[in-house]
């Protein structure tokens, strides 16, 4: 049977497919290479549709305009790229701490400043953590192919929308200007998850109470509960605080509504794990490389293996103790100066040997180099 | 006698008016200080809604961070209490998304023209459906009494302690310019005429300014030796021309003063509207 649904598409646009298949119908964003294509086909896409684009003044704005979209109750993304990304860390922050669900995707070029525009990097991994100032905890995916660009948007809005908070996607300009031939899901075939509504009557309703799963029901503007969202730290009511004991409610809210459920929302691919010795640990383009040079070097009798991450943070600290507890050397290739390989350092017992490969001129690991690595810690 | 009676029997009404639209739960008092011109505005507002007949469903309230950014938080609407200057931004996404729904922007001189000068201009340029109130007070009282983009020159602030070497913004030449189809200024003492122009601003379709003289005595009002609140307003009363006044004075006599009233109106289309053409015509392509 011809499968119809088959098409040629670039890593942007399939970002663009995953979002409307989720539901999403507002767009705000700037222009910025190399993640431009999504803003682009969002224009062409979302009037279709009934959908909403604008093209903002700035970063800064994008995302303002994003959480003021979610909070009248639309699902609502933006793209960019480092820079752009820079920008918008204090308005991430302001849709941490209202718990307004959005997804901010980050098609990542190098760094720092303007940096190399045309060129991959994997260098915001931490900034994508930790990007907003203060204390907060934040969900990051990671695709590595254009049809994981497609499920990863897809499942980014759904932790978006079931936890209240903002995801970013965190691509790369490989991925991002990459063409592959996939098949675009069917409807039903992928969970869309909406954002749990307020039902109570308006006089009892609290945006921000403690529920047992740490999420609050919401409601959208125009609807009859005419709720406060305030940047400051609030109680339960989104009333300002500045009392002990309700800011640490709160904060601890920011947490625990995530961390409570980390199991859930970790994603991780494991390849020929079973009876490895060393184990590689990668998460996005690179994770391409690394698969081929797992098979040839299994070819040569290598017990070798490869752990993805496709949600980067959490970090999945359980998940990867387990799948790596037989190895006692582990490769971390990264596209920086080493980011994500602290994390497994911090996870894995000390006499776990760890080694961080690192590229960081702009150009990928290749498949060669990352087998080099693997015979040097042999 | 019975004229008294008369009007106390009015100020209860309009006084009642205003207490119907505080929000419930919120304790009070207000964060600003005994005699600022936010209360003024923020009452005027009041009766401009409710003299338009709005419900407190379609109204959504959305400010930055200065002193006058907290008003939102004191009144029944949805309420969006975003970051410094960046409310027009997120007022944008809710208009958009909800075009049906009334979007007030409560701003300060600070908030506005100098970290979000950039917005105000493109929401300007856009002429989106969104009523600014910007409440210019010539300073930045939240923290303390700093030099803002509206500060005279000349004048003293904590950090203009030798009087201001930067020229001031004309906010309401800057959104005309930038586009807004809707420009008045009013002031904190003329609050009938205020209150009809936040009315003619919020039943205006396109982006409206009213720009409100204000006073803080506290730091503008101590710091340039301006007196107490009362001596500020009658100030603002001694200084102001009308627009249909100033056609009957010469350039010399408008010297020191400042125009009060509508000063730019026009009809030219609005964002959503031009948007929602491109759905019609788009709707349902493949």
């Amino acid at each position: 049977m011809v499968d119809t649904q088959r098409t040629l598409l670039l890593g942007n646009l399939a970002a663009v497919e995953g979002a409307i298949y989720a539901g999403m119908r507002f767009y705000a964003g700037y222009p910025i290479t190399p993640s431009t294509e999504v803003a682009e086909g969002c224009s062409r896409e979302l009037p279709k549709i009934g959908g909403r684009f604008i093209q903002m003044e700035d970063e800064i704005s994008s995302i303002g305009a994003v959480v003021g979209a979610s909070v009248s109750g639309m699902k609502a993304m933006t793209a960019t790229s480092g820079p752009g990304f820079s920008l918008m860390q204090e308005n991430i922050g302001y849709a941490y701490i209202t718990e307004t669900p959005c997804v901010v995707i980050n098609v990542q070029r190098g760094g720092p400043s303007t940096g190399l525009p045309t060129k991959v990097s994997q260098s915001d991994t931490m900034q994508a953590r930790w990007g907003p100032h203060g204390d907060y905890t934040a969900i990051v995916v990671a695709p590595s192919t254009v049809g994981d660009t497609v499920t990863e948007t897809i499942r980014a809005f759904n932790l978006s929308e079931r936890f209240r908070t903002p995801v970013v996607v965190l691509m790369d300009e490989i991925i991002g200007h990459q063409r592959e031939l996939i098949s675009l899901p069917k409807p039903g075939e992928h969970q869309v998850i909406n954002r749990v509504k307020a039902t109570v009557p308006p006089e009892e309703f609290q945006p921000f109470r403690l529920t047992a799963n740490g999420v609050s029901p919401m409601a959208a503007y125009g609807e009859g509960y005419r709720t406060i969202s305030t940047g400051l730290t609030h109680d339960p009511m989104g009333f300002t605080t500045n009392e002990p004991k309700e800011i640490k409610v709160k904060l601890d809210k920011l947490r625990n509504k995530i961390m409570d459920f980390r199991s859930e929302i970790t994603k991780l691919r494991v390849e020929m794990m079973d009876d490895a010795e060393i184990a590689f640990v990668s998460y996005g383009s690179v994770s391409r490389a690394v698969l081929l040079a797992v098979a040839l070097a299994r070819s040569a009798g290598v017990k070798v293996g490869l752990v993805q991450l496709y949600t980067v943070w959490p970090f999945p600290d359980n998940k990867l103790r387990d799948y790596c507890q037989k190895c006692h050397k582990i490769i971390v290739p990264e596209l920086n100066m080493g980011q994500i390989v602290h994390e497994i350092r911090r996870v894995m017992p000390p006499d776990t040997e760890i080694h961080s490969l690192q590229r960081y001129d702009g150009e990928i690991l290749t498949p060669m180099q990352i087998l080099e690595k693997l015979e040097e810690v042999m | 006698m019975a004229t008294v009676e008369k009007t106390k029997s009015v100020e209860k009404q309009k006084s009642d008016v205003v207490l119907n639209y505080f929000r419930p739960r919120k304790k009070l008092p207000t964060v600003w200080c005994a005699g600022c011109g936010n209360g003024i505005v923020m009452s005027a507002l009041i009766r401009a809604i409710d003299k338009l007949g709005y419900s407190k469903d379609e109204v959504a309230m959305v400010s930055g961070i200065g002193c006058t950014s907290r008003m939102p938080i004191y009144l029944d609407f949805s309420a969006l209490h975003t970051t410094h200057g960046r409310a027009l931004a997120f007022a944008t996404g809710i208009k958009f998304a909800k075009p049906h729904m009334k979007v007030i922007v409560i701003t300060g001189d600070g908030d506005c023209l100098a970290i979000g000068g950039n917005h105000f201009i493109h929401a300007c340029r856009r002429n989106i459906d969104i009523t600014a109130i910007l409440i210019n007070n010539h300073i930045y009282g939240m923290t303390g009494g700093q030099g803002s983009p509206t500060t005279p020159s000349g004048s003293i602030s904590t950090t203009t302690p030798y009087g201001n070497v930067e020229k001031n913004f004309d906010p309401c030449k800057l959104a005309e310019a930038a586009g807004a189809s809707f420009v008045a200024r009013g002031t904190v003492y003329h609050t009938p005429q205020l209150e009809k122009a936040i009315t003619k601003a919020l039943d205006h379709n396109g982006f409206s300014l009213v720009e409100v003289i204000s006073n803080c005595h506290t730091y503008y009002g101590r710091l340039n030796r301006r007196g107490d609140a009362v001596s500020m307003l009658n100030a603002f009363k001694e200084n102001s021309v009308t627009t249909a006044k100033a056609k009957k004075l010469s350039p010399e006599e408008m010297e020191g003063k400042f125009l009060i009233g509508t000063l730019h109106e026009d009809d030219r289309t609005e964002f959503c509207d031009e948007y929602q053409k491109v759905v019609d015509a788009h709707m349902g392509e493949k």
